[in-house]
């Protein structure tokens, strides 16, 4: 069952539909890969609220694709996880260690937006001898001219 | 009810009789009077013994029954295979140990989501998991 994966300003969103088998969930894990890449995303969600298991296999899979996209430079939140299949997954020892988790959609991209405004502030604040202000509307190097 | 006379077969060749094998076994669990998180935690169990098949031995079975103990209604799950068998059973069952590209989580986890695991095996002639779980 493919993963239908919608653009959505700077984030994907993978929406999972029904159950995935192994076979799909790596081909999940390709097409982000994928699509990271073509639209320079910063962030993806993924909503497994559908999936009716997320066993060893699925869990691997999942953290493989976030620590993946990590290294392209987007961090990915899973969101949805129902409570059975939180239950189970502690049972079976299995964590998401590294990876974002959210409650629902609306959650995720709360912690995506957030994240990015962090991240926004800390390369204005990293611009050499510039106010947050003046590094806003000009270079920081004009601004340092400017003060002379 | 007829339920625990019935013996259910799924074939465990590919990814997806995983999921057929893991998806017939939670609805048997509901059936069976299993609720809360108990379906679930079952379909997991026998989402990781189906895996240890293709994973190893291509193909084999996963035979789902209603079961009986002191009046107390459970369900039964044999996952077996004709494949190459487990050498070292004992290290089988340790958690984070696997042979190939696993995580080694599969067969100890299956045993903690259940109430009872048995595993037999032998080298050249293949692998049989037995496991329940009962109703609370």
């Amino acid at each position: 069952m493919h993963v239908p994966i919608l653009k959505q300003g700077d984030y994907l969103i993978a929406t999972i539909q029904s159950v995935l088998s192994d076979t799909d969930l790596l081909r999940l894990r390709d097409d982000l890969a994928h699509r990271v890449g073509q639209f320079r995303s910063r962030g993806i969600i993924i909503d497994v609220t559908v999936l009716d298991v997320i066993d060893s296999f699925a869990t691997r899979t999942l953290r493989a694709i976030a620590l993946m996209l990590k290294l392209r430079g987007a961090e990915t939140i899973i969101v949805g996880i129902q409570p059975d299949i939180a239950f189970a997954m502690v049972q079976l020892g299995l964590t998401l260690e590294g990876v974002g988790t959210a409650l629902d959609l609306e959650e995720g991209l709360e912690f995506l937006n957030a994240r990015n405004k962090r991240r926004a502030s800390v390369w204005r604040a990293a611009e050499p001898r510039s106010t947050p202000k003046a590094s806003f509307d000009m270079p920081g190097r004009r601004g340092k001219g400017r003060r002379k | 009810m007829s339920t625990f006379n019935e013996e259910f077969y799924v074939a465990v060749k590919s990814a997806a009789d995983i999921v057929v094998a893991r998806q017939k076994g939670r609805a048997l669990a509901i059936q069976l009077g299993f609720n809360g998180s108990d379906p679930t935690v079952i379909a997991a169990a026998i989402s990781e013994v189906a895996r240890n098949i293709v994973n190893h031995a291509i193909q084999g079975e996963i035979v789902l029954s209603g079961v009986h103990k002191t009046g107390k209604p459970g369900i039964q799950v044999i996952a077996r295979d004709q494949g190459p068998g487990i050498a070292d059973v004992q290290r089988a069952m340790q958690y984070g140990y696997s042979t190939n590209k696993g995580m080694g989580v599969g067969l100890p986890g299956a045993k903690w989501l259940m109430d009872e695991f048995e595993i037999q095996s032998q080298v050249g002639k293949g692998t049989r998991v037995t496991m329940r779980k009962w109703v609370r």
